[in-house]
């Protein structure tokens, strides 16, 4: 019999900025990589497994997500979508959902109000809500979570947040090293591992993938997806190649 | 082909009437139980917890008419992910609460073997077809479809049980009794596959129905 299991997922992000697909270095500076749509297009065609779109000015800005916007992509888009950046209310990932996003990933919200996660699971479901927690490391060698695309430190310390976040319901974390973001050094693997062991939910590594082997070391430390956003837009390296690359290092991988 | 889906607030509403579309349906996106009455099919998605899904169906006045059509006037009816686990008599998620009850089981939460299952089940895994049925038509065993759930459908009678996955042990992947069909998995998000399982559903009249074929032997394998 051969391998029935679970594949890992490869998952490009598109990051969205003033009706703009950008991609920043440490969450800043962010340059135009093209319209979203011709890049979903491109994407249904390569078969990736998942794609991630978060609107990066929209909870900064105070405004509500782009309902409209979601909808013309998701029309376009058959791979499983998940949706975030400015997500305030219950009604706001009704409308998403309606709008077509298969999950939506929440950030900022949950560091205003953790019960959040909570309502949001019990009526969702908890597969459908997905935690981004942006860290960055402290002074004192501690990760520290930070809200509003990276732009505040909430004080709060990354192993109470992700104990807390699980608790509530969270379906998934997506663990972002935001001093690595948009670097291409490599993924932060410890901060990987450290996630990996104190939950027992799916953890997704994010945040300055630099080549395949790296996505295979965050599989080894036991990232269960792998986000890239760089890689893809500003390299040659695409997410055909990094499933091809894996699949041969014996990582279960759906080609 | 007039296909109507059933908008109760729960759902993923656009990609999946796009997909039906692209495979040649008409597609009616509804919450009135009246449309229910005058469809061809009906496909029945969903995204959210057991007990949310039913009460908006109560709500709306659909458990009625969807009993009446699917019961009585066979109308054929595909149910997606929370859609397929509506159609059990009862679930757990959210509180204790009775299903459509189209297909005799229940809806429970999924219980991982070891660390490295993790629950929810999220990702592409490949499905073990059980027996053939005309929503698998030209589909390999063994293919990759996109799950995302953290509860699961235990079927009263394995007969009913057409795919699993193996996750958590065997667990149901598609299910099927008569005109009523069921996957967990999502078509609409499984290109290029999930697109045939939704033109087989199409295509269906309900005079595919293959009486005993049944073969116990591949579930109860291990």
């Amino acid at each position: 019999m051969g391998k029935r299991l679970l594949k890992i997922r490869i998952i490009p992000t598109l990051l969205w900025k003033h009706d703009n697909l950008v991609k920043g270095i440490n969450f800043d500076n962010s340059r135009k990589v093209g319209f979203v749509l011709p890049a979903i297009k491109v994407y249904n065609m390569r078969q990736v497994d998942e794609l991630i779109f978060l609107d990066v000015t929209a909870s900064l800005e105070n405004k509500s997500p782009d309902f409209v916007l979601i909808s013309d992509f998701s029309s376009e888009c058959f791979v499983p979508l998940t949706v975030g950046g400015g997500i305030k209310s219950i009604e706001d990932i009704r409308l998403l959902l309606k709008a077509g996003a298969d999950k939506i990933c929440i950030n900022s919200i949950t560091f205003k109000n953790s019960d959040f996660i909570t309502q949001a699971a019990k009526i969702f479901g908890s597969q459908c809500i997905v935690v981004s927690i942006d860290v960055r490391k402290n002074a004192r060698n501690f990760y520290e979570c930070y809200s509003h695309s990276g732009t505040i430190n909430t004080g709060i310390n990354l192993l109470d947040w992700i104990k807390e976040v699980e608790f509530r319901g969270a379906g998934e974390i997506i663990i972002t090293s935001i001093d690595k973001d948009g670097t291409m050094q490599g993924y932060d693997q410890e901060l990987i591992k450290l996630v990996y062991k104190n939950v027992r939910i799916p953890v997704i590594a994010s945040g300055g993938a630099n080549n395949y082997e790296d996505m295979y070391q965050a599989i080894k430390n036991g990232a269960s997806a792998i986000a890239a956003a760089s890689i893809f837009h500003f390299t040659e390296q695409t997410p055909l190649e990094a499933k091809k690359y894996l699949f041969k290092k014996d990582i279960l991988i759906r080609l | 082909m007039n296909v109507v889906i059933i908008d109760y607030g729960m759902s993923n509403l656009s990609s999946i009437s796009r997909a039906l579309e692209i495979c040649g349906a008409s597609v009616k996106i509804s919450s009135n139980p009246n449309d229910v009455k005058t469809a061809e099919k009906i496909v029945l998605p969903g995204v959210g917890s057991f007990f949310d899904g039913m009460k908006n169906l109560h709500t709306l006045g659909l458990v009625e008419s969807l009993r009446e059509e699917v019961l009585i006037n066979k109308t054929p009816l595909l149910g997606i992910c929370l859609g397929m686990q509506l159609l059990a008599l009862n679930g757990t998620e959210g509180g204790d609460c009775y299903g459509l009850g189209f297909i005799k089981g229940q809806v429970v939460k999924m219980e991982p073997k070891g660390e490295k299952e993790r629950i929810p089940h999220i990702g592409w895994n490949d499905i073990n077809i059980l027996r053939p049925n005309i929503l698998f038509k030209d589909i390999k065993n063994n293919s990759d479809f996109y799950f995302v759930h953290s509860y699961h459908f235990v079927p009263e009678n394995i007969k009913n049980t057409i795919a699993t996955v193996d996750y958590c042990g065997k667990t149901v992947a598609a299910i099927n009794n008569d005109n009523i069909y069921g996957v967990q998995f999502h078509p609409e998000k499984s290109m290029p596959l999930g697109f045939k399982i939704l033109e087989n559903f199409l295509k269906f009249s309900g005079k595919e129905i293959v009486k005993n074929s049944y073969n116990t032997n591949a579930f109860m394998e291990t």
